[in-house]
């Protein structure tokens, strides 16, 4: 392996593309640099680039141009079992004729380790996971709950420096799903092990994440906190693909104090930032932020519209609301049901406080 | 009256179809289950029949109905045949042995076509119908092709350990793509994954072979290999023109059926002949059987993913 730096510690990914025959770009310039002990969760939509990405990362795909480094290794062309780095794939991908011992010890006996060390570390390794008392089983004899901690226990024998993650909880029922949330962090906290795992699920991705990396159209759309994400999503794409955000398009028509103003078919908006008098101005407010009432409509930054249909979801409502055809998002405290529901198929105004808002990228 | 078989025949291929189309599952079982049974009742009925003629007695004929029931005589008479017995031994040795070998060709070859198949290559759709072509082409032609061609090559059939390459050649090619499509479909139905998954934890190309892709192909290698045994030991017309002087079992069979006078004993013989088959059937079952894995319980998914006692599927393997 060619060290490239010494500066630069961590995972870091720069100018990568990954074009496929037939002129297919399935990466597109991605940079990108991962802090050791991070746990980062790319996230998008099917077919965004993110699996492709994984891949890269862990040598089973290689680049079309681009460099992937670690601690500053370069590790282009580097083979994926020469990498410090391990994959857990998507739907575990154990070996269904070995017993749990023998996958988890698969790794170690790839390195040449002796039986008896070989062993008692993966045994380390299963107690881990608590799987201790199935050491002895076939795949096919767990859950999939359990498959899945053979497949962790099986890359984290071999300590790498990070572990890629493809749609680890995808196989698993909901509420195992969020068990094995808090435990997958809670692992990673404990290793204090670079995690790097590839989701389409935005709930996972917020309540894992250091960073959150939302993928959509082969490159990288935002990076950030899930906060970040939630509150400030830089573009359309990003509001849009985490959810709860309404989405204004219009043209800006100046400034007002500290906000631009957009005149949008459904009214006026101002929302905290700057432009240019002309362009064109999209922004988007969070479901939550909005205020509901029957209040008069106010000029600014308020619309009116029919609420079609209550959604009790135990700790807040969410309405589904209808803004000159076009479907609006409003999300109000779980107590306000009752009082909220006698609306239904009526007329209700949507209003919000100006810095809520949020200026969209064009 | 030729008309009246024609539509018999077709009558014969529509009833199931129309069983199943005008019925309800319910009525349409009991008439299929009686379709199946005479349809295995043709399949052996003649080996039925052979059976009990080779159960007649001194006075027994070579046609039904079968006389003198019950009695060996026939098979102490083949027994006490000293000509035939050292041919059909002599058969049965060489037999063995060349079914054996082309058994491990087939294998082999199967195995590694498949591995080849599971990508693209150029030329790939055109070699997939090449193997498949032996299965079209008439046997007794290929057989004659290849007596040419070691005649011009001067080489001179049956004459010792060489004489048997040309055999296992014509054998192996007809056995090839039935062992070629087992491996095509167990491939079908890999998950190649977990290869990945084990050149993701360091191991070589050779060792994910050993370690992982084999044992998961391994019950197709077998049966690769098994279609091979069969195939070359029932093998008659490719082997018939390029043995020389070596006598397969079928070409020993052919020459005592084909001999002047024909007794019962023939019927014997050829008892004789099915029960070692189905012997050797059995035993590769017995032998897959071990090679196989046990089959076992999944459990079910209890939702916490810990260990319960009253998960626990200890007893899975016990049944």
């Amino acid at each position: 392996m060619t060290r490239v730096s010494d500066e630069q510690t961590g995972l870091v990914l720069k100018d990568v593309y990954r074009v496929f025959p037939g002129d297919v770009t399935a990466v597109s310039d991605v940079n990108l640099h991962v802090q050791n002990g991070e746990y980062i969760v790319f996230l998008g939509p099917s077919g965004c680039g993110k699996t492709t990405t994984l891949r890269l990362i862990g040598g089973h795909d290689d680049p079309s141009s681009g460099t992937i480094t670690i601690d500053g290794e370069m590790m282009n062309g580097v083979s994926p079992a020469e990498r410090p780095i391990t994959t857990v794939f998507q739907h575990y991908a154990l070996f269904p004729h070995k017993s749990v011992l023998q996958n988890v010890a698969f790794g170690l006996k790839m390195q040449g380790v002796d039986k008896a060390e070989r062993e008692a570390q993966a045994k380390a390794a299963i107690d881990l996971v608590g799987l201790t008392k199935m050491m002895d089983r076939k795949p096919r004899e767990l859950s999939g709950g359990q498959q899945q901690r053979v497949a962790l226990a099986r890359v984290l024998v071999t300590r790498p420096k990070a572990i890629l993650l493809d749609e680890p909880l995808g196989d698993l029922d909901r509420l195992l799903q969020m068990k094995m949330r808090v435990e997958l962090r809670a692992l990673q906290r404990e290793l204090g092990i670079t995690f790097i795992h590839v989701t389409h699920n935005q709930e996972e991705a917020l309540s894992m994440a250091d960073r959150i990396v939302v993928m959509g159209d082969a490159v990288i759309q935002q990076v950030g906190t899930p906060e970040e994400l939630a509150r400030h999503p830089r573009n359309e794409f990003v509001a849009k693909f985490m959810g709860d955000n309404n989405v204004f398009h219009g043209t800006i028509s100046g400034t007002n104090g500290g906000n631009v103003v957009i005149d949008t078919p459904h009214g006026t908006v101002e929302v905290p930032g700057t432009g240019t008098a002309g362009q064109p101005g999209s922004m988007a407010i969070r479901a939550s932020a909005v205020k509901v009432s029957t209040d008069a409509t106010p000029a600014v930054n308020g619309v009116t519209v029919r609420l079609d249909f209550a959604e009790y979801l135990g700790d807040s409502v969410k309405l589904h609301l209808d803004l000159d055809g076009q479907p609006f998002m409003a999300k109000v405290h779980e107590e306000r049901y009752t009082e909220i529901r006698a609306f239904e198929g009526r007329d209700v105004t949507a209003s919000w406080a100006a810095e809520d808002g949020h200026l969209l990228e064009q | 009256m030729t008309w009246l078989w024609y539509i018999i025949g077709v009558a014969i291929l529509v009833v199931p179809f129309a069983a199943m189309v005008l019925l309800p599952i319910q009525r349409s079982k009991p008439v299929l289950t009686v379709y199946f049974v005479l349809f295995v009742i043709f399949m052996y009925g003649p080996m039925v029949a052979m059976a009990v003629l080779s159960l007649q007695g001194t006075s027994g004929s070579m046609t039904l109905p079968a006389k003198d029931l019950f009695s060996f005589h026939w098979y102490s008479e083949l027994n006490s045949s000293m000509s035939v017995m050292v041919a059909v031994r002599e058969g049965i040795g060489k037999s063995l042995w060349l079914s054996l070998i082309v058994a491990v060709i087939t294998a082999a070859l199967s195995l590694t076509l498949g591995m080849a198949f599971r990508r693209q290559f150029r030329g790939s759709g055109a070699l997939f119908y090449a193997i498949l072509l032996s299965l079209m082409t008439p046997g007794l032609l290929l057989s004659l092709g290849l007596s040419f061609l070691l005649y011009y090559a001067g080489i001179q059939k049956g004459e010792g350990a060489l004489g048997y390459v040309p055999i296992i050649g014509v054998q192996a090619v007809w056995a090839l793509p039935f062992g070629f499509l087992v491996m095509m479909s167990i491939f079908n139905r890999y998950d190649a994954r977990a290869e990945e998954a084990a050149r993701d934890l360091g191991a070589s190309n050779v060792t994910t072979f050993r370690e992982v892709t084999l044992p998961l192909i391994w019950t197709g290698v077998f049966g690769a290999g098994l279609f091979g045994f069969t195939l070359a030991l029932n093998e008659f017309e490719r082997t018939f023109l390029v043995s020389g002087t070596i006598n397969t079992l079928p070409l020993q069979l052919y020459i005592i059926t084909t001999a002047s006078v024909l007794r019962p004993y023939v019927y014997s013989l050829g008892v004789v002949t099915i029960l070692l088959s189905f012997l050797l059937i059995a035993l590769f079952l017995v032998v897959s059987g071990v090679t196989g894995r046990k089959t076992t319980r999944a459990v079910e998914e209890d939702g916490s993913g810990v260990d319960t006692p009253s998960m626990t599927p200890a007893a899975a393997g016990g049944d």
